[in-house]
């Protein structure tokens, strides 16, 4: 199958607007007739489901909490970009653009980066409008910060909880919705299957994690907003039931997934503390802003922080990279604490964690400023590690934190399935090989305000759809197919809980596919994984039975789901013989220990297509062009 | 009148009530104590008498006394059907449940301290408001005060209700100005010192009376203290 | 550490439930509350019972997934903390912690610790919003806003709605919940024209839910793990007040 992006012609500060005039509109009185399943609730998914129903679509949103407000874009600390220049220095959208392309390691679709960093600037303006409390000056105007890969401020922030803020400002908007019933939204259902019935896609398998009923939902399209598969890594910080059931499921059903190995390593996390932990909590980027990274120069100095004399300390990323200082990419930021720490120079009890610290900034502003900006990050590491970092510096290291890959989307966020959208973290996405801080965030609004909105419309405008019900045979195939997995799942009867077996597979994953990657760890992994696969399914212990809430059974078909996925992540990442952004190859790096990108070879987005079990999926490459960006060795010197 | 039951039905409506109400009865109270005060004038209680054939023959007084009795009702029985009502959002209780680390005492026992209130207005009315106010023996009124207070188990029952009632306004007067709204992080404070006159003041200004009363005027009082 | 832990079991809505006695060994004292709820599990599933279900997300206590009764007292001991933030640190060795679910009768247990808040969800969806259409608002420097302001609303927009205060209100009382909304968007421009309007809807839901009435003595904001503040519901009052009234 030949990949067609479907770029619209033209320059491309145009693409955009020529291309919604372009498209096939559907009349507000016909609107009514054409339904939609919105799979998640997060940023994407909240903010496409309200903006569907406001179009006035039939919208079904579908959760697997209990509540829409639940979804993991409420973890999101740091903040939102946009190119509004109210800093007066020097931002615009080309510059957006440009910081978002380079960030990405000129992996990402041009026209697509440009369009997010066109639209961006209505989100902060539809954010404002649902009453989200951004920070502010005393003038009563928006405030903003900087964050890493970036040298304007463009990121507007709510405390240390903007992703909180954002999120529940869709919320209240779908809320709105639900209460006006042009939205129905279902509670704890995780989506199980896609339909595709003559093509194209019309429903969703639903499993009813409350009664554990098998449920089966029809529509004229399907739109998938369901996060990324970072906890396929076990320890991420993820939330714990962030899933990538839904994207795997269809990704077997024939959409193509692009570039699994893209997952990003957040370098500042709190260290883990011991083999019981069960996630990573993230420290948000901004705190880069103030704090300054570093390690004692002598390996293995015991004293406490404070007690080593400035001349005994290494600053390296500031020694590194003159000009970002503390504030390079993410990618940059933690591979290098992870090679400094490989090197012996770590500090804490593990040796794995580098200082973050704020005593300059205490020093230079005072406690209450840095009390003010970051009080409840401060608080949080506190609570956690027990250890006041007003006082000593945090300790910190790198953890996975979110997945540039995802299933391949045209222009239109469409998948290979005509009908099936996949919006958010949940699609390859605008992010390259590595996403910049803060712009998360902005992708998932701006693909559930105001692009799907339009791809959807001019989708249902061009297609002839037939009335369908829970009858046709592909339901009913579905629907025992799933009624049989989840039976096979239960008669396993082995000796390990799940929990175990995800453990082992995050550490294999950790080890050999995680910050540095190179062809014999990933064989190696590549061997490890089926075995992990064989361990699962004669071995893996499912209490409970199907008909009740079972937390075993739900966790049961994630973690099978992600074993899958590791073995198609790993095998990406074995292809890719480069490094760019958040994949690292050891062969493949500059004398200085950068990433080393083969722009000859591999700049293309591999998709990979699933051709059945036990066979290598099949590569399905599309062609990036750079037009207006060249790509260059990306410098943060 | 429909916006007005729906008022009612709702449940900050029945709040509003109560605060309203009570902080009516404070105002009362206020008075009360104000006029009670002239016991203290060391004229064998004439003033005191004078104020009182004031209240009894005041067509405007006698007007204000429907309300209160009405204000008094309703403080009372909105009370209780909250209390009731409240009891039945949570049909099954906890096992361990450590309101006190989070409430004071005063806020957990309003409807206790309510009640025992209740009972002692009761005693209080049949003690002194009802003789003087129906019946047709001419005892006077300082009279009446001069008898109830010679007696020591009256007086350590009235002193009791007393604490319970500051007690009661230790949590009702702030709440009823948060009931009401009128309460915010600027103005909180102020209200707090007030609350404290309320509270405080008010109980122990009455307190003196039996007090006085008690110890310090008549005979009859130091007998029964040296009969113990 | 080692502890007893007496944890409320109901298999689902119908069962009337009852509390069963566990031991954990071998605990971290840096390991969480939820940690050590999963290393319990792991034991459970490996002696052929059914693991304990409880609620829980994104273990950082903002997601406002996780909840339950420790030792009697909402999100256990600690203040400004969610149940995911609980260190066993917290307990001392040996101790027997008693596990119970919210309860209130909005909030009907599911299973075992979970319990069903989509009370709140209708709460929000009967007013917790400004109506603005996707794509109709104006720029965002264009509604200046009180830096004071902000922050009040920020303050009160903190909430994760996790049903603490409901479960730690001896009414079972929802108003600082509800208060949190409706002082957010009380306290900004944006909230204005829709304000009489949101602050009845609210209440009207919040009542039909059966939540209790609130009896001011502000247990919800002693164990609010977002430490808001009941001033907030003195301006629900206010709100309730002004819009009845005018």
């Amino acid at each position: 199958m030949k990949l067609d992006p479907k770029i619209p012609e033209g320059p491309i500060e145009k693409k955009w607007s020529s291309h919604r005039f372009n498209m096939k509109l559907v009349n507000p009185a016909n609107r009514r007739k054409y339904s939609v399943i919105v799979i998640g609730t997060g940023l994407a998914g909240a903010s496409a489901a309200a903006s569907l129903a406001e179009l006035g679509y039939k919208v079904i949103s579908i959760s697997y909490h209990e509540s829409p407000r639940r979804a993991h874009s409420i973890a999101a600390q740091g903040g939102i970009n946009a190119p509004k220049n109210y800093a007066n220095d020097g931002d615009s959208v080309y510059r957006l653009f440009y910081d978002t392309l380079k960030g990405g390691d000129y992996r990402a679709r041009e026209a697509n980066v440009y369009r997010l960093a066109e639209v961006s600037g209505n989100i902060i303006d539809q954010c404002v409008a649902q009453g989200v409390p951004f920070g502010r000056d005393y003038a009563g105007y928006l405030d903003m910060r900087s964050f890493g890969g970036a040298q304007v401020s463009r990121t507007f922030y709510a405390r240390g909880q903007t992703g909180q803020q954002l999120l529940l400002g869709a919320y209240s908007t779908l809320s709105r919705h639900i209460g006006a019933g042009t939205v129905k939204f279902f509670d704890r259902r995780e989506m199980l299957e896609l339909v595709v019935a003559d093509g194209i896609a019309r429903g969703v398998i639903c499993r009813n994690l409350r009664t554990g009923a098998i449920e089966s939902y029809v529509a004229d399209a399907v739109v998938l907003a369901t996060g990324g598969y970072g906890n396929t890594f076990y320890l991420s910080t993820m939330a714990k039931a962030s899933n990538a059931t839904a994207i795997w499921r269809a990704y077997k059903k024939g959409a193509f997934f692009a570039n699994p190995c893209f997952t990003q390593i957040h370098p500042t996390c709190i260290p883990v503390s011991g083999d019981y932990q069960s996630k990573l909590t993230l420290m948000s980027e901004s705190l880069r802003n103030d704090g300054r990274i570093w390690v004692p120069k002598k390996p293995g100095d015991l004293r406490i922080p404070s007690q080593i004399p400035e001349e005994e300390r290494d600053y390296y990323l500031e020694r590194l990279y003159p000009s970002f200082g503390n504030l390079v990419p993410r990618d940059v930021a933690s591979r290098r604490a992870k090679e400094i720490c490989d090197k012996g120079l770590g500090v804490g009890k593990t040796s794995m964690a580098v200082y973050l610290d704020f005593a300059d900034a205490i020093k230079r502003n005072g406690k209450n400023w840095i009390e003010e900006k970051y009080g409840n990050l401060f608080d949080m590491y506190h609570e956690i590690t027990a250890e006041d970092p007003y006082a000593n510096p945090m300790r910190i290291y790198p953890a996975v934190h979110y997945t540039m890959g995802g299933l391949w989307v045209d222009y239109n966020l469409m998948s290979t399935i005509p009908g099936l959208f996949v919006i958010g973290e949940a699609n390859f996405s605008d992010h390259g090989a590595n996403r910049l801080g803060a712009s998360a965030l902005m992708q998932g609004l701006a693909d559930g305000y105001f692009i799907l909105p339009y791809t959807l419309s001019d989708y249902f405008g061009r297609t002839k759809f037939s009335s369908l019900a829970t009858n046709h045979p592909e339901f009913v195939k579905a629907n025992k197919r799933i009624s049989e997995e989840t039976e096979k799942l239960l008669a396993i009867k082995g000796k390990q809980p799940v929990n175990e077996i995800h453990k082992k597979l995050g550490k294999v994953m950790w080890d050999f596919a995680g910050m540095g990657r190179n062809e014999k760890g990933l064989k190696k992994a590549l061997k490890l994984i089926p075995e992990i696969k064989k361990e699962f399914w004669s071995d893996a212990k499912v209490t409970g039975d199907s008909d009740n809430l079972n937390i075993e059974l739900e966790k049961a078909g994630r973690i099978a789901d992600f074993i899958e996925l590791a073995e198609l992540l790993a095998f990406d990442a074995l292809h890719r013989k480069e490094s760019c952004g958040g994949h690292f190859r050891e062969e493949y790096q500059t004398p200085e220990g950068e990433a080393l990108r083969d722009d000859k070879k591999f700049a293309y987005a591999a998709a990979w297509e699933y051709i059945g079990d036990g066979k290598n999926p099949k590569l399905n490459k599309e062609q990036l062009t750079f037009e207006y960006v060249k790509p260059a060795v990306r410098s943060y010197k | 009148m429909n916006k007005a039951l729906d008022f009612y039905y709702s449940s900050i409506g029945k709040k509003v009530l109560m605060s309203v109400t009570g902080l009516f009865l404070i105002v009362f109270l206020t008075e009360h104590l104000i006029g009670n005060l002239l016991l203290f004038a060391g004229d064998e209680g004439k003033m005191y008498e004078a104020y009182g054939d004031f209240l009894v023959s005041n067509p405007v007084i006698r007007f204000i006394e429907l309300f209160m009795f009405l204000g008094i009702f309703v403080h009372i029985i909105i009370g209780v059907i909250l209390w009731f009502k409240n009891r039945k959002t949570r049909s099954v209780k906890y096992k361990l449940f450590r309101l006190k680390d989070n409430a004071t005492l005063a806020s957990r026992t309003t409807i206790i301290s309510g009640l025992v209130i209740g009972i002692f207005l009761y005693i209080h009315l049949t003690t002194f408001f009802f003789p003087l106010r129906y019946s047709d023996e001419k005892s006077g009124a300082y009279e009446l005060v001069v008898n109830a207070f010679s007696d020591f188990w009256y007086v350590i029952f009235y002193l009791a209700a007393l604490f319970v009632i500051a007690y009661h306004l230790h949590h009702g007067f702030q709440s009823a100005f948060q009931t009401l709204g009128l309460r915010n992080k600027k103005y909180a404070p102020v209200l707090d010192i007030i609350a404290f006159f309320v509270w405080c003041l008010i109980p122990l200004g009455f307190a003196a009376i039996p007090i006085y009363f008690f110890f310090f005027h008549g005979s009859g009082a130091t007998v029964i203290m040296w009969g113990f | 550490m080692n502890f007893t832990l007496k944890i409320w079991r109901q298999k689902n809505q119908k069962d009337e439930g009852r509390f069963e006695t566990y031991e954990v060994k071998n605990i971290s004292p840096d390991a969480s509350f939820l940690e050590m709820l999963d290393i319990l599990n792991n034991q459970l599933v490996l002696e052929n019972c059914d693991p304990v279900a409880f609620d829980h997300d994104c273990r950082e206590g903002i997601c406002g997934s996780c909840g339950m009764m420790i030792n009697g007292r909402a999100h256990g001991k600690g203040r400004k903390q969610a149940t995911c933030d609980v260190r066993m640190r917290s307990f001392t060795d040996g101790e027997t912690i008693t596990v119970e679910p919210w309860r209130a009768n909005p909030f009907p247990v599911i299973k075992d610790l979970i319990v069903d808040r989509s009370a709140f969800d209708r709460i929000m969806q009967a007013g917790g919003f400004i109506s603005v259409r996707t794509g109709s608002a104006p720029d965002a420097n264009s509604i200046p806003v009180c830096k004071d302001n902000a922050e009040e609303a920020m303050d009160a927009a903190a909430c994760i709605g996790c049903g603490a205060c409901v479960a730690a209100c001896p009414n079972s009382s929802a108003m600082l919940f509800v208060a949190a909304k409706v002082s957010q968007l009380a306290l900004l421009p944006q909230g204005q024209p829709e304000r009489k309007e949101r602050v009845q809807r609210m209440i009207t839901q919040m009542d039909k839910e059966g939540f209790g009435n609130c009896s001011n003595n502000y247990a919800c904001e002693a164990e609010c793990p977002k430490g808001i503040s009941v001033m907030h519901i003195a301006r629900l009052n206010r709100e309730f007040l002004t819009a009845k009234l005018t």
